[in-house]
């Protein structure tokens, strides 16, 4: 059985390079157009034809296990061609230029390329110089629209809204672009959000984004509906960040005790890939409150949205 | 034993209590650890039945001494001093409350070592102990240490003891998390590379005695560095110790910006000059250096002001196989928990400075700076007092003091006034006979 889609929402944009400048309506429109791949991807036929033909071209030049492995299967169950590129075979590890690569790239006319960078608006400045949509999935400390839109999608689908409600955002803001995507989103949406962090890891300056500053975790996570966990890199734990993962679980990991700040009924979400026992503790990761597997699922049906509705918008569509 | 901790007047004293401004002729009553009473004529009525009745014969009492930086060699060097003979020195000089660095071997970096410090204090030494923690990890200026959980188990700072952290960037996330939690950074301001190989101050007196000279920028460049990092963090800051008119500008300005910064100087610096050196005298070899009289001048304005915050005695008990050596190969430091206090009564004597001012710079300023509940006269505070004659003549004997070493600068000097009586947590702790 082929569902066929009921929401002919356009994304009347070229890329989707970031959830800053999104509107409302586009916004929702994501959201609306993800619920009908959410259905799709639990039925056994889950293939759909409206990227056949569609070239898709997923360039990570940072590792990925869930966002790539989600940009693949969501192409591939709209009928395009998926190819992958890594940085360990491209040729931008013999030195090529990242603007050299896009114009290789874009000799093959790939329709859609999705990219992740280490660089904070390299995935801009790619768009700059190829004729397909780019879609960034993920760029430095910048943004990752499509996680601030499953997380959003999750959200919606378990608390029935977003508007109104406290989301707190827990970790490592300061390189974060998990964080600073979703917080652009959830205020478009009309949520209170919060970040808690110690203040090495918040960028100065974070309180004009449209946030309320916590440096701790009890009064941060009071009548929160939402907690966001976020990972904190290794090499941030050891003294140079904060001063050991002993002390930084001690006062910012989430554990039953520092949940129960929050609402009765709070739901814990995380990007992944987790440290256990660094930001969050086991047994609340893989709790009752925690959303952290859907979040995985919501995420193929996101992409499928987005890629979706840029194709809608693309030449000869 | 509830016999040793029976209620004590102190009777017909000169009552000094610098945080609240209060000098006057009074009784002091004191019961179960705790300051009671300090009025005019509490008299026989007031008494609790079986109380210590103490004649202070005018003598003033005052609130115990709180040393903010004496070293103390435990762990690790405890043929150096122990928590036992540097709280006996201390009793001895009035300080009823220790603060101690983190430069010990182990350094106090880990909250089990800060356990350890409390508990060795408890159990041995009669006079309080407040640790320090180490600011970054075994000191060495990179990463910084676990200032939230250390200042759970009981860091009243965090310092990395004589050394400086050279790293702007260490210094300013250490500053950016201490804030977090409200955490007290003390610093020793001293650029390393800037000191170089120098040994005591420079100018003309390191260059007759042909030793390599420290110049003061080497102090004042850090201290105005670490300035605009407390600006930047808002952090909290207290120069550990500082000696020169260049650092008494910049402290000035950072404290009319309105920046939470606080001061040390040490006895040494307020008492001593570079000439005292003579002919390679290495007990008057400290770190930073002493400097030239016009600093030292400079340095008691400061504290008669109140841009100086605090004087501490800089503790650092060195014994002759450090001491008895070349003067560049020697080590730094002196000791000074027994004579802090005798010798800033020079001060007093010279009409440099009043008996208020040094008093409340050696107990109530270090009190609120650290958040400690002594340096005050108040009812219901602890009973940590001092008595003090101020115009008792003596002459130091080196083989009198306490502490395991004899490295006092104040050699065989003549004093005028000294402590006679110390109380620590409402019982006498030291008295002279």
């Amino acid at each position: 059985m082929n569902i066929a889609a009921k929401s002919s929402f356009v994304l009347n944009r070229r890329h989707l390079l970031g959830i800053e400048g999104l509107s409302h309506a586009e916004i929702t429109g994501l959201l609306d157009l993800s619920e009908e791949f959410v259905a799709l991807n639990r039925q056994v036929e889950k293939k759909r034809t409206s990227l056949r033909g569609r070239t898709q071209i997923n360039l990570f030049f940072e590792s990925s296990t869930r966002t790539q492995s989600s940009f693949e299967l969501a192409g591939k169950r709209l009928g395009a061609d998926v190819m992958n590129m890594s940085v360990n075979s491209s040729a931008m590890k013999k030195g090529e230029t990242l603007i050299d690569t896009a114009v290789t790239l874009n000799a093959m006319h790939p329709d859609i390329l999705v990219m992740r960078h280490h660089a904070s608006g390299a995935v801009e400045l790619l768009s700059q110089k190829v004729d397909g949509s780019v879609i960034n999935a993920g760029d430095g400390a910048h943004e990752h629209p499509t996680q601030a839109l499953l997380d959003a999608l999750t959200i919606r689908r378990n608390k029935g809204r977003i508007e109104g409600l406290i989301v707190a955002i827990c970790g490592d803001i300061l390189h974060s672009r998990v964080a600073r995507s979703n917080i652009i989103l959830l205020n478009t949406l009309g949520a209170r959000v919060r970040v808690i962090a110690p203040s090495t890891l918040l960028p100065p300056g974070i309180e004009r984004l449209g946030v309320e500053v916590f440096r701790d975790m009890r009064e941060g996570l009071a009548d929160a509906d939402i907690v966001m966990m976020l990972r904190l890199q290794r090499e941030r734990m050891n003294g140079s960040f904060v001063p050991s993962v002993q002390e930084y679980f001690a006062y910012f990991g989430l554990d039953s005790t520092k949940l129960a700040y929050a609402k009765p009924d709070a739901l814990v979400m995380h990007p992944g890939p987790m440290n256990r026992g660094v930001e969050i503790d086991s047994a609340v990761a893989d709790g009752a409150q925690s959303l952290i597997r859907e979040q995985v699922e919501m995420g193929v049906a996101v992409r499928m949205a987005v890629l979706e509705a840029l194709s809608r918008n693309l030449p000869n569509a | 034993m509830p016999s040793d901790r029976r209620p004590m007047l102190l009777a017909n004293a000169r009552v000094v209590d610098p945080s609240r401004d209060l000098d006057f002729p009074g009784d002091v009553l004191i019961a179960d650890g705790v300051i009671r009473e300090a009025k005019r004529g509490i008299g026989a009525a007031g008494v609790p039945q079986g109380a210590e009745i103490v004649d202070c014969k005018g003598r003033i009492v005052a609130p115990g001494l709180i040393d903010m930086r004496a070293f103390v060699g435990e762990p690790g060097a405890e043929h150096r001093e122990t928590l036992a003979t540097a709280s006996l020195a201390a009793a001895a000089g009035g300080v009823t409350t220790i603060v101690c660095q983190p430069d010990t071997n182990p350094v106090i970096d880990d909250h089990a070592i800060v356990d350890f410090i409390l508990r060795r204090a408890r159990d041995t030494a009669i006079v309080h102990v407040a640790p320090m923690a180490a600011l970054t990890k075994g000191l060495e200026g990179r990463e910084m240490t676990e200032i939230g959980l250390l200042k759970s188990a009981g860091a009243v700072a965090f310092t990395d003891g004589a050394r400086s952290v050279t790293n702007a960037q260490v210094m300013r996330r250490a500053m950016t998390y201490a804030r977090d939690f409200d955490a007290l950074i003390v610093h020793h301001t001293e650029d390393p590379d800037l000191a170089g190989e120098g040994v005591m101050n420079e100018g003309e007196f390191a260059a007759r005695l042909g030793l390599h000279g420290i110049p003061k920028a080497a102090e004042s460049i850090m201290l105005e560095r670490d300035m605009r990092l407390v600006a930047l963090t808002d952090g909290r800051y207290h120069a550990a110790s500082v000696t020169c008119a260049e650092s008494l500008d910049v402290l000035r300005r950072a404290k009319d910006a309105g920046l939470s910064v606080t001061a040390s100087a040490s006895i040494n610096h307020l008492t001593l000059n570079e000439i005292d050196i003579g002919p390679y005298r290495t007990f008057f070899k400290v770190a930073p250096p002493l400097r030239a009289e016009e600093d030292r001048m400079a340095i008691v304005e400061a504290l008669a002001s109140g841009l100086i915050d605090v004087v501490m005695s800089d503790h650092n008990p060195q014994d002759v196989e450090t001491k008895r050596l070349p003067f560049a190969e020697a080590a730094p430091g002196a000791i000074g928990l027994e004579t802090m206090l005798t010798a800033g009564l020079r001060l007093v004597h010279a009409g440099q400075i009043d008996l208020i001012q040094l008093l409340r710079a050696m107990s109530t300023r270090p009190a609120e700076i650290l958040g400690l509940p002594g340096g005050t006269l108040r009812p219901g505070a602890p009973a940590d007092l001092v008595v003090i004659d101020p115009d008792l003549p003596w002459v130091l004997d080196p083989e009198e003091l306490k502490s395991k070493c004899k490295n006092t600068p104040f050699d065989e000097a003549r004093m005028t006034g000294r402590v006679v009586r110390t109380v620590v947590a409402g019982r006498t702790a030291y008295e002279y006979a």
